[in-house]
């Protein structure tokens, strides 16, 4: 097999996993989120859903308000919502399609099936006691997916795409899960500690799979500093942040070392300081100068390293076009991270001093 | 002896393809040993498996795109070695017929000098490309892939419908279905010897690398409008098939000395042979439609050069025009000296003023069909038209007479076919896919297209039609 790859391929390699990746986290989230977004009086907001991605006034404006239902169908079968999971399938799914000559059957296949079946649920599919059933058998879609790439995908210049778009997309959607923690539910003084909040925190590493792990690791308990430096620095969780960069970071280098490809720099370099920074900052030290705007500063990294891929290999000439309609199916960003919060965390912070008694 | 299967089937008066006696019993023996709740659940299975795999075209039509599965008939169409050998041999002889058509009309035109076609209709014609007067063709090759549509009369003679020597379609199905066949019945082709159809990639690609510009290792790739071509599925599969990229016309690039390249990750890369499945108009805006977006800036220039190659080449839509049809079995004449080995169906062009009382005097009884269009689209069946349909049949053909061609009704020879109620007769057609590069291979069998609908003699899939596995017994 030559060892070239049309740049459109790469582009659709890189965003079909990504929209794989983003079904199976939108799954995960919604899956826990009885849990995770009951309040002390057992009602259920499903509000947080919508601040996590940004969606709040575009919901507002369509369906007004957010009650379960209508918030799960605007996630799961909204085919006009482009962040839905239908909608993330047959973004991924058009990929595939785009990639047909280049990926194997089964891959094709598999998604094919998904898609499919998708578009047919019916009107009780989001009935309360059927939701769990589909969030799982959507989660598992996905992975079957990720199983099929790695066993049957020749792992030429594409494969290298598709899994650095699998880990950036991971390594967002793990900010995102955080942030929303963070963000809403713990600046409320008096939940801190609670029952309440320690079962949040608990809903939060399940549905980042994390739980076991976790308990593992930290058999004392659970604290919110611990979950989320387990979730942001731990080297060896596969939906850390540390390790999906880390791997991103390798996979880049891979295809400029062993594939010979040139450019790429800005996005390697970007890659490499983020990794040494998550491999030597505490948690203790990004709680103290504010986990949001570090999350926030990590999805704007993100983004500048896919813009930088964009332009290099995917043959757009301007970069900052990871919105435009002339990429891949489907082709967008998540790119709802409020910058401009005035907190610098670039370039690397010096050791901080000790921390306050 | 009781036949669950075809013991109640009734081919009528039409010729049927597995009715006869002699190579077709074993598969009548196979066929009888199938219960119709078998066959069906076995369609069943094969139908989703085609959904699966995305084995799909794209209709337009309705209100918006919506893939759909050409519906694929379990029951083989089945052709004799004999029958066989007569319509490859045919073939090859119709193909080398239409490249030296296309030679001489784009270099010196001797074909009309001697008036063997109306130089008017060659020249005149909306599909000759003036722009590839002139240009030498390796091989002398134009028409790389050719599909022939061919039906059989009441009489079992085979006659040629049609040759389509642009961007013929339709071969993917036929490598699918015989691999669904392989799947679902195994049992049915157990003991059956039959000619294989999957090297088609690899014939293909040999025949695009022959005509590549003289290179190391040649560069082919399968130029493609996009995924939303109804088409595209079987881009995807001849890509796959050859090992090739299917690119778009975003990804290849005209520069450094006229050349060809497509963008990828490394940079720019040679390209030699484009196997092109984009209409001629909208291959460069340069040259042709200054508003295509699938085609490629300069390709033209580039090509013209020699410096890459297009199959099919640019400009072969004028030889299979249906008034140029007509010509055919005198064209094979001239050029090669031989009589036609497969007859054209009797065809009345009608620009000539007695074949167009010919066809208003009998519009009842003729198909009338527009030149210049594919799909099945436009055409009127006399005997099955109402009188309004008749009455403005006539009138488009007063109004513009050089635009039709009318031909007797042909009886279509008829197949037993899986319907609702069972096992009825639908007509079938065939369209055997000839390759050429240096010489011409044709692909045993080829797509058999079954009316679904009964009694319809339209087979096109855009208006109601499916496939069969074609089976050439060897």
């Amino acid at each position: 097999m030559r060892d070239s790859l049309l740049s459109r391929y790469a582009e659709c390699l890189f965003w079909l996993a990504r929209y794989v990746e983003r079904a199976e986290n939108l799954a995960r989230i919604l899956d826990v989120n009885e849990t995770f977004s009951r309040d002390s009086r057992g009602g259920q907001n499903w509000m947080s859903v919508l601040q996590l991605y940004g969606d709040e006034a575009r919901f507002k404006e369509l369906h007004g308000a957010a009650t379960a239902d209508s918030v799960l169908r605007f996630y799961v079968t909204d085919g006009e919502n482009p962040t839905s999971i239908v909608s993330s399938v047959r973004s991924a799914r058009d990929n595939a399609r785009a990639l047909r000559p280049l990926i194997s059957n089964e891959m094709w296949t598999q998604i094919n099936v998904l898609h499919n079946r998708l578009g047919a649920l019916g009107e009780d599919a989001l009935a309360a006691g059927h939701r769990a059933r589909l969030f799982g058998q959507v989660k598992e879609a996905c992975q079957t997916h990720v199983g099929v790439t790695e066993g049957t995908f020749y792992r030429g210049q594409g494969w290298y795409f598709c899994r650095m778009g699998r880990y950036i997309e991971r390594a967002d959607q793990t900010t995102r899960l955080l942030d929303i923690k963070y963000h809403l539910l713990l600046p409320d003084p008096a939940d801190v500690g609670s029952p309440l909040d320690v079962s949040q925190w608990n809903a939060l590493l399940r549905s980042a799979a994390g739980y076991q792990a976790y308990r593992q690791l930290h058999p004392e308990g659970i604290t919110p500093a611990q979950v989320a430096g387990f979730l942001l620095l731990d080297g060896r969780f596969p939906r850390s942040v540390a390790l999906c960069i880390g791997e991103a970071a390798a996979l880049l280098g891979g295809l400029r070392s062993r594939h010979g490809l040139r450019g790429g720099t800005g996005a390697a370099e970007e890659l490499d300081r983020l990794r040494a920074l998550l491999g030597s900052v505490s948690i203790s030290d990004i709680l103290k100068k504010g986990l949001h705007e570090f999350l926030d500063m990590l999805q704007v990294q993100l983004i500048a390293v896919t813009d930088d891929l964009a332009g290099t290999f995917f043959g757009h000439r301007t970069q900052s076009q990871s919105q435009s309609q002339s990429g891949p199916s489907g082709s967008q960003s998540q790119s709802q991270s409020q910058s401009g919060s005035g907190f610098e965390w670039w370039p690397p912070l010096p050791p901080l001093p000790p921390a306050q008694s | 002896m009781a036949d669950p299967l075809l013991g109640r089937y009734d081919p009528g008066a039409f010729w049927c393809e597995i009715s006869r006696p002699g190579a077709n019993q074993p598969i009548r023996d196979r066929l009888a040993a199938l219960s119709l709740d078998e066959l069906k659940r076995r369609a069943a299975d094969a139908d989703a498996e085609l959904r699966d795999l995305g084995i799909t075209f794209t209709v337009y039509s309705e209100r918006d795109a919506a893939d759909r599965v050409l519906p694929f008939d379990c029951i083989p169409r089945v052709l004799s070695a004999e029958d066989w050998a007569r319509i490859e041999a045919g073939v090859r002889q119709r193909v080398a017929a239409l490249n030296h058509l296309l030679h001489d009309i784009y270099h010196d035109g001797k074909v009309l000098a001697d008036g063997v076609i109306p130089a008017d209709l060659i020249l005149g014609n909306s599909n000759y490309k003036p722009m590839m007067r002139g240009v030498d063709l390796p091989h002398r090759t134009y028409v790389n892939v050719c599909g022939t549509d061919i039906v059989r009369d009441a009489a079992g003679e085979f006659l040629v419908l049609e040759d389509n020597a642009r961007t013929p379609s339709g071969v993917g199905y036929v490598v699918e279905n015989r691999h669904m066949m392989m799947r679902a019945f195994p049992d049915m082709l157990e003991g059956i010897a039959l000619r294989p159809v999957a090297d088609y990639g690899g014939r293909l690609l040999q025949a695009l690398r022959e005509v590549a510009p003289p290179a190391e290792d040649p560069q082919v790739v399968l130029l493609s409008p996009g995924p939303y071509n109804s088409a595209y599925f079987e881009h995807v599969f001849l890509a796959r098939e050859m090992g090739v990229p299917l690119v778009e016309g975003r990804d290849l690039v005209v520069e450094d000395g006229d050349r060809v390249w497509m963008r990828t990750t490394g940079g720019l890369a040679r390209v030699d042979t484009i196997y092109r499945r984009v209409d001629d108009d909208f291959l460069d805006p340069e040259a042709f439609r200054a508003d295509s977006g699938l085609g490629v800036p300069g390709l033209m220039r580039a090509y013209r050069a020699g410096k890459v190659a297009l199959a099919n080449a640019v400009g072969t839509g004028v030889a299979d025009d249906k008034a140029v049809y007509a010509y055919m079995p005198r064209v094979i004449r001239y050029y090669l000296d031989q009589d036609p080995i497969l007859s054209n169906v009797e065809t009345h062009i009608c620009r000539e003023p007695d074949a167009l009382r010919y066809t208003l005097d009998h519009l009842a009884e003729l198909v009338v069909k527009p030149v210049g269009e594919a799909g099945g689209y436009g055409i009127t069946v006399g005997p099955r038209a109402s009188k309004r349909e008749l009455e403005e049949c006539r009138e488009r053909l007063l109004a513009n007479p050089a635009n039709y061609i009318s031909q007797p009704c042909i009886s279509l020879s008829v197949a037993p076919t899986l319907v609702e109620d069972g096992v009825e007769p639908r007509h079938v057609d065939l369209r055997p896919f000839a390759v050429t590069g240096e010489r011409t291979w044709v692909l045993p069998g080829g797509l058999t297209r079954v009316a679904l609908r009964r009694g319809s003699l339209v087979v096109n899939s855009s208006q109601g039609g499916g496939s069969k596995d074609t089976w050439v017994l060897a």
